[in-house]
């Protein structure tokens, strides 16, 4: 039954309530709710620098303990002034970045008035439609982390499945709250808030390194993306330089 | 929602489990009704079991000039519960040319919690404000919508440690004298201060900082209290 993740093969045969129209032969599958997430995206890290926003994550969605799909992005730019991150279920992301991103961004070329959704909108309407479907008990399984850099101003939120929502200057899911975050508050403590687009890019890097270390749902080929007063630019993925060599190995 | 285990899958060590709607998010709130004052305070930290998710989420929100609500418990229930009740008032303001009493918004959000009574808000919450008579004046609830008037009110995860200290130190419960003297907004916002100290001692769901509101005829001060990010 491993395979059968969602118990369809009993709901289509010896346990699926039949029909009694008789026009109708198709037994009918009750309606299913997600309950587990089964193809998963581990961590996203992101952290505020002057002048911008960097977010960072792997490209490996795994199926179980599986490395199922080694080469897909799990940071989307969502219009002009935004990129989002996702860790958790990566089908329920596609969804998202299909039908939000459709309702939201289309929006701004239909209205054709020269003003884009912000950062702030995205982040708000997105923690609309998570709590929605949790509140229809069937939850997108999602922690998304959404940067952006609109009108001067750098903006860094995040939401998960319940609707749980708040904004902070370094932000980090799954396994990289564990081990990420604390590096991260307190590289951005120490540089009291002034950190350079590419101090941030490196900070990032090595959290990423250390996550590979540590995650075994982390993978070494990763993307960096950076949010500034150019847009949003998602860099192509990157293998990461790790060292085995320890006599400790 | 049915959730099937069949024998196969337990065997196979294939879990489904049954999704949890409901978090508890941690973090304490206070408020204390004076004569002609009234203060509502909340703490900042926001947490999912072991992980501090932020050190700055705010539970107090100001529903009108001399009206706040502080909350504690499921902070996307919250803040929902927070949108709809400014929803409300502003479309009562709009509709009468005023702004709504703090008792008709004590009585307005008995209703909505109710009205959720077969799928509640997770929130505790207390309503803070100035009555018609110009006194403070506090109101706590229950998740589904129960409230009284106290004369002091915690809620949240440092509840237990803060509320019987105040019941007897502003509501002087178990005194056999009772002083004549009045609570003033210094002893009151000394108490505050105090309370959450203590509480982020103990509590590991309350710290990081206090955000005070302070309400009078005047209108509403804001104050922040620094509290310890252990």
């Amino acid at each position: 039954m491993s395979m059968d993740n969602f118990g369809l093969y009993k709901l289509m045969h010896e346990d699926a309530p039949k029909n009694n129209n008789p026009l109708l032969e198709q037994p009918t599958l009750a309606k299913t709710h997600t309950t587990d997430p089964i193809v998963t995206g581990t961590s996203v890290l992101a952290i505020k620098f002057n002048g911008g926003v960097a977010i960072a994550a792997d490209t490996l969605a795994s199926y179980g303990s599986m490395a199922r799909f080694r080469d897909i992005e799990r940071l989307k730019s969502f219009g002009k002034y935004t990129i989002v991150g996702a860790s958790g279920e990566y089908s329920d992301f596609q969804y998202i970045e299909e039908q939000v991103k459709q309702s939201l961004i289309d929006r701004d070329y239909q209205l054709d008035d020269g003003r884009s959704t912000t950062p702030r909108e995205i982040y708000q309407y997105l923690v609309r439609v998570l709590y929605n479907r949790r509140n229809k008990f069937d939850p997108l399984y999602n922690v998304l982390v959404i940067a952006g850099y609109e009108n001067g101003k750098a903006f860094l939120g995040q939401t998960d499945y319940l609707g749980t929502h708040f904004e902070d200057v370094t932000l980090a899911t799954g396994y990289g709250s564990y081990i990420a975050q604390p590096i991260l508050r307190k590289f951005y403590s120490e540089k009291n808030g002034n950190i350079t687009e590419q101090e941030a890019k490196d900070i990032l890097k090595k959290c990423l390194t250390v996550l590979f270390y540590r995650d075994a749902r982390a993978a070494d080929k990763v993307q960096i993306a950076v949010i500034n007063d150019q847009g949003p630019k998602i860099d192509e993925p990157i293998k990461l330089e790790t060292q085995w060599t320890f006599k400790g190995f | 929602m049915t959730t099937h285990i069949s024998p196969q899958m337990a065997s196979s060590g294939t879990q489904h489990g049954k999704f949890e709607p409901y978090v508890n998010n941690g973090g304490t709130t206070l408020a204390i009704p004076g004569k002609d004052f009234v203060i509502a305070a909340g703490d900042t930290r926001l947490s999912t079991g072991y992980s501090i998710h932020t050190r700055q989420s705010s539970k107090v929100f100001q529903l009108t000039d001399k009206c706040v609500i502080v909350t504690a418990g499921m902070q996307s229930d919250a803040s929902t519960l927070h949108k709809t009740m400014h929803a409300r008032l502003v479309h009562y303001e709009h509709a009468h040319g005023k702004q709504m009493s703090t008792e008709a918004i004590g009585q307005m959000l008995s209703n909505m919690l109710y009205g959720r009574r077969f799928f509640p808000y997770y929130t505790f919450n207390l309503v803070a404000g100035i009555d018609s008579k110009g006194q403070g004046v506090v109101y706590g609830y229950d998740a589904i919508g129960s409230y009284q008037s106290v004369e002091v009110g915690a809620m949240g995860t440092g509840q237990s440690l803060i509320q019987p200290l105040l019941d007897n130190q502003v509501a002087y419960k178990n005194h056999q004298l009772v002083p004549s003297k009045e609570l003033d907004l210094e002893r009151a916002l000394s108490l505050v201060k105090d309370s959450f100290t203590s509480a982020g001692e103990r509590d590991i769901y309350t710290g990081d900082s206090v955000e005070i509101a302070i309400i009078t005829q005047e209108g509403i001060k804001y104050e922040t209290l620094q509290l310890k990010q252990d």
